[in-house]
């Protein structure tokens, strides 16, 4: 007689919704963040930054800060041990600035000291001696033949040119745009974080608030001057990230302050550093050309599209290609010549941020859709529909969408969600304006309009891409349990469940314990690109299976029922796994070749009430329908879905860093508005689960996808309401009531390179 | 930086007497954010918020609203302003409108203060008080500039006085975003039937709260045909003319929360919506 208990589904297994465990500790703010840390004898960072856009460093004189009461180090470019500069995809950003600043808040020295005021204090008593210079903040200046070189190689940071088919077909009906986007901030809730502890060997132990933790670390330890073995990372509780979190930001400071002083030391940036210590969404100018026929077919699309990449690289390279891959969106272009541009400016640095470069074309490009369906005069929805990519069809790098294409059902899917009730409200609270009391109906129209967008999943073009995961499936006295361990941030987007899921069902273990993450493991890859339930979902998936087959051989071994786990765990079993997803290409010269892993679709529409007499817009429902293959935890999927559409709305009528002159003028949560529940509308979600055969469960990711299409969704609709052209976003009331369209300055053919751009007279 | 707990009038204003350079912490809501901005960094500091005689609100007729009642208070409350409980909803964050006080818009005397529009339109009267007694100011004189008035530093605000000036009365301003925001633009409007006065005050559009007079003047002589005892409703041409009037006495500039076109435009359409509104009030 067998002692197993009978096989029951296991509760909490893939495909069902399962609380996190994160979520009732942060909504009773009993979650430790990074900022929470403490440790006995610990010392508190501060930085001094740059006022200037662009200047020259006469001198640094740190000697009265140095006497003043407290204070335990102060670090300059001079004090650096080994190397001085860092950066994720270029070695070109000073760990403190030597010789010049180029961007307003650029870190120029670092104190440590007893209490948080004290280092304050003292980094305001540095008294650095600049020289201003002549910043550039117009990144098409920057690329132009006579413009100061901000960069020992020039001020082009990245140059994409995608060409496929016949780059100069014609066709019968063509429509022009030129478009904008402004700096969108991430605006992770949590402020960056770190405690840095001295180890005994010389080494260092950083707990942070991360995205990467391997790649923080590959980062770090060469400007410490220590080797990777020496340097131990634990990920630190993540107050959101959205991209802020992929750079260097205080990582190396907090290191360096502990290594010099002896003694931990906790940074915390407060919310208006924030916004000078990561970098943002690229700011975008786009000039669009698209054909088709005169039955609605596309025939070609020309774009020239130049990125703000501020003043030191970031991720810059991989955001031009992906505005560049995805310059044309989810449809068959037969002929296309896309060329894009990041440019190294004195704005802030820009990098990786939710949607990464496919947000900024999809605005363009879906605002281009629409004109083009009032040329043919053909249905939006219908148009797209006729176009949408289909499974085996060509993108403009002529590498063919494979596995999972269902463009057009989302399409349809989401065109085919009930509309919201057709009354328009009578209480301010429900109308533009909201508690501002503007209007009790008075001015309002309401408008619909549609979007669809698309992008990658996992890392692209060559790059070595996997994640490691440890599984130990043991016995206590209670009976059966699973250790997962990996080194994949949660970032707030769900993966600690997950991988907890995969677990339960793979192994029919219900009891899972996910491990911190920390260096000990392998590198998991980082928590973007919406990668981790494809990498470390996978790698969980791997292990877990390695682990089933090696319980399968014990339990024929012994001659027992593999459900005799109490028998067959008295040595637990322990597999490690690193997961790969297939070989992507390096980027070619034009067509950029197999460079991607596989795609992820959505499609969004939105139903907006315009104040036209104020220009004020509430968005009434979103109703979106995504591609996810599928959904493994469809609560989490829905919230990240939703979380992504109020970035998305973000984008379309309210958060802008704004700039002047390199300036940043509103670094504070009064003035850099985010969405609040009273501008967030209900969305209605339709997921489309078409499993891709390459992922785990054929679930594909997906947090970026809905910030991609909602955005020009949204704007579509604030269009129908008003007959506006709204081609730059945020859209600020004064575009509505005023309706003067963006105007980049510039005149440039799309398609063309933006070097030869000639300043309009 | 120290703080001192007061717990009676009499001792703030010893306080305030004695020690130099005393910052007054009511509700904090403003106070906070300027120390975490680092923009100012106070020696001393007298929390009043203990103060209970400062938290007193009457009204038979003349209304005297104590410093320390707070935005949920005047919206929970019959505070005798409609228009003022509209200013106080339209703070988005009930944490806010727990810890606002009247007496801390006054004292920090911003031109987007949400509150300092209506008392203007309601013509009403800032009551400060020091060790050498009482005096009461006309809110039209008590702001000289962007955070700035006639308050001596000796010197407490203890309440805002007003007539009741009736129903006919409204708030809105505009903010780009639909909650918890500082507006670009706000405008008061009261209609005092019994007193056949009208008020107008307009906000965050020059250094002070502005008194919209030529529009006040031009929507009396309205209720002076139609008769100031009894609802009517204007003429669209009217409402724009009332906007047209209030918007030309702003002295807006631009700034990161607006431009100065959208300011004047924005004046112009709520002025219209506010008369086309109040009017109609009994």
């Amino acid at each position: 007689m067998s002692t197993a208990a009978p096989r029951t589904r296991i509760r909490g297994g893939v495909g069902e919704s399962v609380e996190r465990p994160d979520s009732a500790p942060k909504a009773k703010g009993e979650f430790q963040y990074g900022s929470d840390l403490r440790r006995e004898g610990m010392l508190f960072g501060a930085t001094l930054r740059s006022p200037h856009p662009y200047a020259r460093i006469a001198g640094i004189d740190t000697a009265a800060a140095k006497k003043m009461s407290g204070v335990k180090a102060i670090i300059t470019a001079s004090d650096l041990p080994t190397r001085e500069l860092f950066g994720l995809m270029k070695l070109d950003q000073p760990v403190l600035a030597s010789g010049k600043v180029r961007y307003v808040g650029e870190p120029v020295a670092i104190v440590a000291a007893e209490t948080a005021e004290e280092a304050r204090v003292a980094a305001r008593a540095i008294t650095v001696r600049y020289e201003p210079l002549s910043p550039i903040t117009d990144p098409v200046a920057a690329l132009q033949p006579d413009a100061a070189q901000l960069h020992r190689r020039g001020n082009v940071i990245e140059d994409v040119l995608v060409e496929h088919g016949d780059p100069d077909a014609r066709a019968d009906v063509v429509v022009d745009g030129e478009y904008e986007l402004g700096m969108q901030d991430q605006a992770a809730l949590g402020p960056e974080a770190g405690l840095a502890i001295p180890r005994q060997d010389g080494g260092v132990e950083l707990h942070i608030a991360t995205q990467w933790l391997h790649e923080d670390l590959r980062q770090i330890a060469p400007c410490l001057g220590l080797p990777e073995s020496k340097v131990h990372l634990v990920l630190a509780g993540v107050g959101g990230a959205f991209g802020a979190r992929e750079d260097v930001t205080l990582q190396i400071h907090t290191c360096l302050l502990a290594l010099a002083t002896k003694r931990p030391v906790r940074m915390t940036y407060g919310r208006e550093e924030s916004f000078y210590g990561h970098v943002h969404r690229h700011p975008a100018k786009l000039w669009y050309t698209h054909g088709a026929t005169k039955k609605g077919e596309l025939v070609f699309v020309r774009a020239t599209i130049v990125l703000d990449g501020g003043a030191y690289a970031s991720s810059s390279p991989a955001v031009v290609a992906n505005a560049a891959c995805f310059g044309a969106g989810p449809y068959r272009v037969p002929n296309a010549r896309i060329h894009a541009v990041g440019a190294y400016t004195n704005n802030p640095p820009t990098g990786a941020m939710r949607g990464f470069g496919a947000v900024q074309s999809c605005f363009a490009y879906e605002a281009q859709m629409d004109k083009l369906a009032a040329a043919l005069d053909i249905d939006p929805v219908e148009l797209r529909e006729r176009n949408a990519l289909r499974n085996g069809d060509a993108i403009i790098t002529s590498q063919p969408v494979e596995g999972s294409a269902p463009v057009a059902d989302v399409i349809r899917r989401c065109a085919d969600i009930a509309m919201p009730n057709g009354e328009i409200p009578t209480e301010p609270i429900a109308l533009p304006g909201g508690l501002g009391n503007l209007t009790h109906g008075e001015g309002v129209r309401r408008g619909v309009g549609y979007a669809a967008g698309m992008k990658n999943v996992c890392y692209s073009h060559g790059f070595d891409d996997f994640s490691t995961a440890r599984v130990r499936l043991a016995r206590d006295v209670r009976g059966p349990i699973a250790h997962v361990h990996t080194a994949a941030a949660e970032v707030g987007q769900g993966i600690v469940t997950v991988c907890a899921q995969i677990a339960r069902t793979e192994l029919g273990v219900e009891r899972v314990e996910v491990d911190r993450p920390d260096t000990t493991i392998g590198s998991a890859g980082s928590s973007s690109a919406s990668r981790q339930t494809w990498m470390t979902g996978g790698a969980v998936l791997a292990a877990c299976r390695e682990v089933k087959a090696e319980l399968l051989a014990r339990a024929r071994k012994a001659g027992r029922s593999p459900d005799d786990l109490g028998a067959l765990l008295e040595e637990p079993i322990d597999r490690t796994v690193t997961h790969r997803h297939r070989d992507t290409e390096p980027r070619d010269a034009k067509t950029q070749n197999q460079g991607h892993v596989a795609f992820l679709f959505a499609a969004h529409r939105a139903v907006v009430d315009v104040d036209v007499d104020t220009g004020l817009v509430k968005v009434v429902q979103v109703a979106t329908a995504q591609d996810v293959g599928k959904a493994i935890n469809p609560v989490s999927v829905v919230g990240q879905i939703e979380g992504g559409i109020a970035q998305g709305l973000g984008l379309a009528v309210m958060e802008e860093v704004l700039l002047r002159d390199g300036l940043v003028r509103n670094a504070s949560f009064t003035d850099y508005l985010l969405p609040t529940t009273l501008d967030m509308p209900p969305v209605v979600t339709v997921l489309i689960e078409h499993p891709h055969p390459d992922a785990p469960y054929g679930a594909k990711g997906v947090g970026e996808p809905p910030t991609i299409s909602s955005t020009p969704a949204i704007v579509a609709a604030i269009r129908a309401a008003t007959g506006r052209e709204l081609n730059r976003v945020p859209v600020r009331p004064d575009d509505i009531v005023f309706g003067a369209p963006y105007r980049s300055g510039w005149r440039i053919t799309p398609g063309d390179d933006p070097r030869r751009a000639v300043r309009a007279s | 930086m120290s703080v001192h707990i007061s717990r009676h009038v009499d001792d703030v204003l010893d306080n305030l007497s004695t020690r130099k350079d005393v910052t007054i912490l009511a509700g904090g809501t403003d106070l906070l954010v300027e120390i975490n901005f680092g923009r100012i960094r106070p020696s001393n500091i007298v929390a009043i918020d203990r103060v209970d005689e400062l938290k007193d609100h009457s009204r038979n007729g003349h209304i005297r609203m104590g410093a320390l009642v707070t935005y949920t208070r005047m919206l929970e409350t019959d505070v005798g302003s409609p228009a003022l409980q509209e200013a106080a909803r339209t703070i988005g964050s009930p944490q806010i409108r727990n810890a606002a006080t009247i007496g801390g818009n006054l004292g920090t005397c911003s031109p987007a203060g949400d509150t300092l529009p209506v008392l203007a339109a309601l013509e009403a009267t800032v009551v400060l008080r020091s060790k050498g007694g009482e005096r009461r100011v006309a809110f039209g004189d008590f702001m000289t500039g962007p955070k700035k008035s006639v308050r001596r530093p000796d010197e407490l605000i203890v309440a805002a006085e007003w007539e009741d000036a009736g129903e006919a009365q409204t708030y809105m301003f505009a903010a780009t975003r639909n909650a918890m925001a500082i507006s670009i633009s706000g405008l008061a409007l009261v209609v005092d039937r019994a007193r056949r006065r009208v008020g107008v005050g307009l906000g965050s559009c020059g250094p002070t709260i502005i008194r919209a007079t030529d529009a006040e003047r031009f929507a009396a002589g309205l209720f002076d045909e139609t008769g100031w005892d009894r609802p009517a409703r204007p003429s669209d041409a009217a409402a724009r003319e009332f906007g047209r009037l209030a918007a030309g006495a702003a002295k807006p500039i631009d700034d990161v929360r607006g431009t100065v076109a959208y300011r004047r435009h924005v004046l112009a359409v709520m002025g219209a919506r506010a008369l086309a509104r109040v009017a109609v009030v009994p």
